[in-house]
């Protein structure tokens, strides 16, 4: 199979920082004699060096799909990397302390792309339930034209979640987050909440994290929605028309009222 | 596919090296890459996309699929990819109508073309490719955390025992 392992031995020794790096013994595949070798684990891909100082790795495992646990060896503080099914293999590893056997034992088992999309999704909701959450009382503004603010109780309650949002199908992959402004990377300030914006030039309100509409079984795939900003902008804003038109209305109908 | 070089035996690796560190390097990320497909088709329904590939100035017709940080190939009547693109430090351009590229950091000038069935379609699979990779994931994740943190005086992390976690730190990361 074809891989593009020049951007694989990029990834491995460019200088973004390592999760792990160390030296393990690592036991050979057809002999059972160990050899030290150089890992170093980035993202979810473990590489190994023949060398510390060599410039490209031997081997690469990705850490999907597998398990790690402490094994039985006559190798001190070994453990192993599992992967299921017939064909693959089992890589036995050993440290040179105990302290260093636990530190890999649980960087290993942290770093598939599955565990770190489960951590960010439930950091999505905390966020999301956070500016989106029980609506009422919340002294959050938002910059919507209609310039209205949630009330907390009467006609023009306001709606509090947002109906969910067509996903398109999921492409399996990573998650969704802010800005995806092409050619930026950063994600922008979304915090502040000041009221001073001007009216006849308002800001469209901030976005909120990217909804997901799956099942949520960790291993189940992501679902990219690519709601634009601009279709949250719009709905967000005829919900806003909606609340102004009520509270009109129930204005009017105080002043009707009124002898 | 996707490069104007002549066909190369099955064993070698489309790449302009041509060391023994790179071919043992791909072959054993080969079998594990295999085994992920695998894994992943067991778990959830298998989907894919055909899409067309720019091979050596001709277009070729390609089912591709996206599993977490690799982007996989294979021809349209094969059960085993052709091969598989690792989407880290990769850059996603919109090329003409309906075609986008991926292209990589440590050699900006090769690009692999795709062509989609329709402008939704492509804008569909450049936002999926642009999120795919695990450094995208992982500063999304830093980014959150200091959010909560700034609204709430406290690391979210902490209740699932992993703030000390050298990979979501926010002051050592390059961005």
């Amino acid at each position: 199979m074809k891989l593009n392992e020049r951007s694989l031995a990029f990834y491995a020794t460019c200088d973004s920082p390592a999760d792990n790096a160390g030296f393990l013994y690592k036991r050979g595949e057809r002999h059972t004699a160990y050899h030290r070798r150089w890992f170093v684990l980035k993202g979810n891909m473990l590489f190994y060096f023949e060398e510390r100082e060599s410039r490209e790795p031997v081997g690469v495992i990705v850490l999907e799909g597998c398990t790690v646990e402490l094994c039985d060896s006559a190798e001190e503080f070994a453990f192993a990397i599992r992967f299921g099914g017939t064909k693959s293999r089992t890589y036995v590893l050993a440290a040179e302390s105990q302290a260093a056997m636990e530190s890999w034992v649980k960087s290993l088992s942290r770093a598939s792309f599955d565990y770190m999309r489960l951590v960010v999704r439930e950091l999505e909701k905390q966020l999301e339930e956070m500016r989106w959450g029980p609506a009422a009382g919340r002294p959050c503004c938002r910059h919507a034209p209609a310039a209205w603010k949630p009330q907390p109780s009467g006609p023009e309650q306001s709606p509090e979640r947002l109906p969910a949002l067509p996903a398109v199908p999921p492409k399996e992959n990573g998650c969704a987050v802010w800005n995806n402004a092409p050619g930026t990377d950063r994600l922008p300030d979304t915090t502040s909440c000041d009221g001073s914006d001007d009216d006849t030039n308002p800001r469209p309100p901030p976005l909120p994290p990217r909804r997901r509409a799956s099942g949520g079984e960790p291993g189940s795939t992501g679902a990219a929605t690519t709601e634009s900003s601009s279709s949250f902008y719009r709905l967000h804003e005829r919900y806003g028309r909606e609340v102004a038109r009520l509270r009109q209305e129930w204005l009017k109908r105080q002043r009707d009222h009124q002898p | 596919m996707l490069n104007t070089h002549k066909p190369l035996p099955t064993h070698q690796l489309f790449s302009n090296q041509s060391s023994s560190t790179s071919q043992v390097l791909a072959l054993e990320a080969s079998i594990i890459l295999k085994y992920l497909l695998l894994w992943r088709s067991r778990q959830a329904a298998v989907q894919l996309t055909s899409l067309l590939c720019r091979v050596r100035q001709m277009l070729k017709k390609r089912l591709v699929k996206l599993v977490v940080n690799f982007l996989f190939y294979f021809r349209t009547d094969e059960a085993e990819p052709i091969g598989a693109l690792l989407l880290e430090h990769c850059r996603i351009t919109k090329e003409e109508e309906n075609v986008f590229s991926i292209s990589f950091i440590e050699e900006p000038e090769r690009k692999y073309c795709f062509e989609c069935d329709s402008e939704e379609q492509c804008q569909e699979w450049i936002e999926a490719l642009k999120r795919a990779s695990y450094e995208f994931m992982r500063r999304s994740l830093i980014f959150y955390r200091n959010e909560i943190q700034k609204m709430t005086g406290k690391d979210p992390l902490e209740q699932y025992g992993i703030s000390e976690e050298a990979r979501f730190q926010l002051a050592t990361r390059k961005q």
